[in-house]
C-alpha cells in the first residue's frame, strides 16, 4: 500500500506492507536513534512524537501514520543536545540504550508542563525503563535542566 | 507474532461491521493487546477516522468514542471533575504516557481483561456499552457477553450525582495490577467493583453510607468472604482476599470524604 508520512519535516511516500510498524519503516529512512528495546510496548525505548503526541513506534502501524507528521530524536537536534548535556553531566547515562526515547519523552513533558514537579516528572517518564542508572541521575539531570531554561 | 495482510481505515462504521464480519478481519484499536498475539489478520479495520477518539459532554452525561485515547482519558478535566478524578486514578499507573496515547477505552472495555482497571471503574459508572448493530447494553451485562462480530461504537457515562473513588495495588509501578477496586455512591446506594482478582471485575451492592466506621467494616468484610479470588505469578489468592477488605475500606473512606465535601 502507498503512504505519505512527514518525518523531520520532510514528505516521504512509499510502497509499503500493511503491518510494516512505524520503528521499522522509520529506521528504513535512516532514523536510527529510534531502537526496538523489547516486543511487549513497555520499555519506551522506540518513543517518538505523532503529531506532536508521545508514542510507541513499535506498536503503530507505519499505515495508520498515513497523512500525519512524525518527529524522531533526529528532527530534534538543538533541544535534545542541550538537554542531554545535562544528563550527561549526571552520570545519568550509562550504556546510553535508553537515551534516545527517554530524552523524547522528556522533551515532550517539557512542552506539555514547562515547570512539572517532581511527582509529575516520574509518573510522565515511568514508561522509560533504564537498566543501569537508578533513574536518580535521570532526576537530577532533569531538574538541573529545568533550573537553567529558568534562569536563562 | 502478528501479522496483517491488509489494511483499511474506515469510512463508515457501516463498511468496517461489514468488514469485521469476516472470522480472519479485526477491528484494530491500540493495538497493544492485539500486537502481544500471534494472529494472522487478513484486513485491519482501522475506525480512526470516524471522529471516535473524544470525550463529550453533555449536561446529563459523557459520550467516549471507542478510539478514545486512554491518555485523554486521564488528562480530561469534565470526565475527572465529574468522576472526582477516579478517571485519572484508574489508568495513571498504565504503563507509560506513550502507551497511554495509544491505547484505546474501546480496545480496553471490547477486551474485557480480567486484570483491567478500565472495566473495574466503568463498572461502577452508569455506563452503557454502544454497540452499532446490538444498540446499548448495560457495561456489567456487556462484561459477561461473549465477544461477537460487533463494533463498540462509544461509552456512554450518565451524570448521576453520586461521588467515586479508585485504588490499585500494584507489585511494581507500572505492571498490571494484583488487584483494582472502584466505589461509587449516591443516593443511599453504595457500589464497589473489585478486578484483577485475577478474574474481571464483580460487583457488590449496598445501601448503606460508607462514611459511618462500622458500616465500612461491615462491607469490607462482607466482600472478603464474598469474593472468588485466584493466584497467578503476581499474587495467591489469599493475599488477593486480604487486599479486596483493605482497598474497599479506603475506597470507603474516599468516598465519604468526596461525599462530605460536595
Ligand atoms: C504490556 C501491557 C500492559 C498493560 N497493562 C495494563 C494495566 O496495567 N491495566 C489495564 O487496565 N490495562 C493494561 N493493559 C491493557 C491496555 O490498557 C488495553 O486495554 C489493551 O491494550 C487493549 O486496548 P487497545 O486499544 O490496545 O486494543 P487492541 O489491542 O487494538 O484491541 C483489543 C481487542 O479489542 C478489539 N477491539 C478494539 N476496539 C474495538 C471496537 N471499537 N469494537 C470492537 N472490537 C474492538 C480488537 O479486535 C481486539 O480483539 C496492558 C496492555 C499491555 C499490552
Ligand atoms: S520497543 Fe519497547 S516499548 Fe517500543
Ligand atoms: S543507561 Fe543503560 S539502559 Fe539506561
Amino acid at each position: 500500500m502507498n503512504i505519505e508520512i512527514t518525518v523531520n519535516g520532510k514528505k516521504l511516500r512509499d510502497e509499503i506492507d500493511a503491518d510494516m510498524m512505524l520503528i521499522d519503516y522509520l529506521r528504513s529512512h535512516g532514523c536510527l536513534s529510534v531502537k526496538r528495546g523489547c516486543e511487549t510496548s513497555n520499555c519506551g525505548l522506540c518513543t517518538v512524537f505523532l503529531d506532536d503526541k508521545p508514542v510507541l513506534s513499535c506498536s503503530v502501524l507505519a499505515a495508520r501514520a498515513d497523512g500525519r507528521s512524525v518527529t524522531t530524536l533526529e528532527g530534534l537536534r538543538g533541544e535534545a543536545e542541550e538537554f542531554a548535556g545535562f544528563i550527561a553531566d549526571q552520570g545519568a547515562e550509562q550504556c546510553g540504550f535508553c537515551n534516545p526515547g527517554f530524552v523524547m519523552n522528556a522533551i515532550a513533558l517539557f512542552r506539555e508542563d514547562p515547570s512539572p514537579s517532581e511527582e509529575k516528572i516520574k509518573e510522565y517518564l515511568a514508561g522509560n525503563l533504564c537498566r543501569c542508572s537508578g533513574y536518580e541521575g535521570q532526576l537530577r539531570g532533569i531538574e538541573e535542566y529545568l533550573k537553567w531554561k529558568k534562569q536563562k | 507474532m502478528l501479522s496483517v495482510a491488509n489494511y483499511k481505515r474506515a469510512e463508515s462504521l457501516e463498511e468496517a461491521w461489514e468488514l469485521n464480519q469476516k472470522r480472519t478481519n479485526k477491528i484494530i484499536g491500540g493495538m497493544l493487546w492485539l500486537k502481544m498475539e500471534d494472529i494472522r489478520i487478513n484486513t485491519a479495520i482501522d475506525l480512526s477516522g470516524l471522529g471516535l477518539d473524544r470525550i463529550e459532554e453533555t449536561d446529563d452525561g459523557f459520550s467516549i468514542g471507542c478510539m478514545t485515547a486512554l491518555r485523554d482519558m486521564e488528562t480530561h478535566a469534565g470526565f475527572n471533575g465529574y468522576t472526582c478524578g477516579a478517571a485519572r486514578e484508574a489508568v495513571r499507573h498504565i504503563v507509560g504516557v506513550q502507551f497511554r496515547n495509544l491505547a484505546t477505552v474501546g480496545g480496553s472495555i471490547y477486551g474485557r481483561y480480567g486484570f483491567s482497571d478500565v472495566l473495574t471503574l466503568f463498572s461502577v459508572l452508569d455506563a452503557h456499552a454502544e454497540l452499532y448493530k446490538g444498540g446499548l447494553v448495560p457495561i456489567r451485562e456487556f462484561a459477561g457477553m461473549r465477544p461477537d462480530n460487533d463494533i463498540l461504537v462509544r461509552i456512554t457515562v450518565k451524570k448521576d450525582g453520586s461521588v467515586f473513588s479508585y485504588k490499585s495495588v500494584r507489585n511494581t509501578a507500572t505492571d498490571i495490577p494484583v488487584l483494582t477496586c472502584a466505589g461509587a455512591y449516591g443516593g443511599g446506594k453504595l457500589t464497589l467493583a473489585v478486578g484483577a482478582r485475577p478474574g474481571r471485575a464483580v460487583c457488590f451492592d449496598y445501601e448503606t453510607d460508607p462514611g459511618s466506621p462500622a458500616a465500612a467494616e461491615r462491607v469490607s468484610a462482607d466482600v472478603c468472604e464474598k469474593i472468588v479470588t485466584g493466584s497467578n505469578l503476581r499474587a495467591g489468592a489469599e493475599y488477593r482476599k486480604h487486599l479486596a477488605g483493605v482497598l474497599t475500606k479506603r475506597v470507603c473512606a474516599e468516598l465519604a470524604k468526596e461525599a462530605g465535601s460536595k
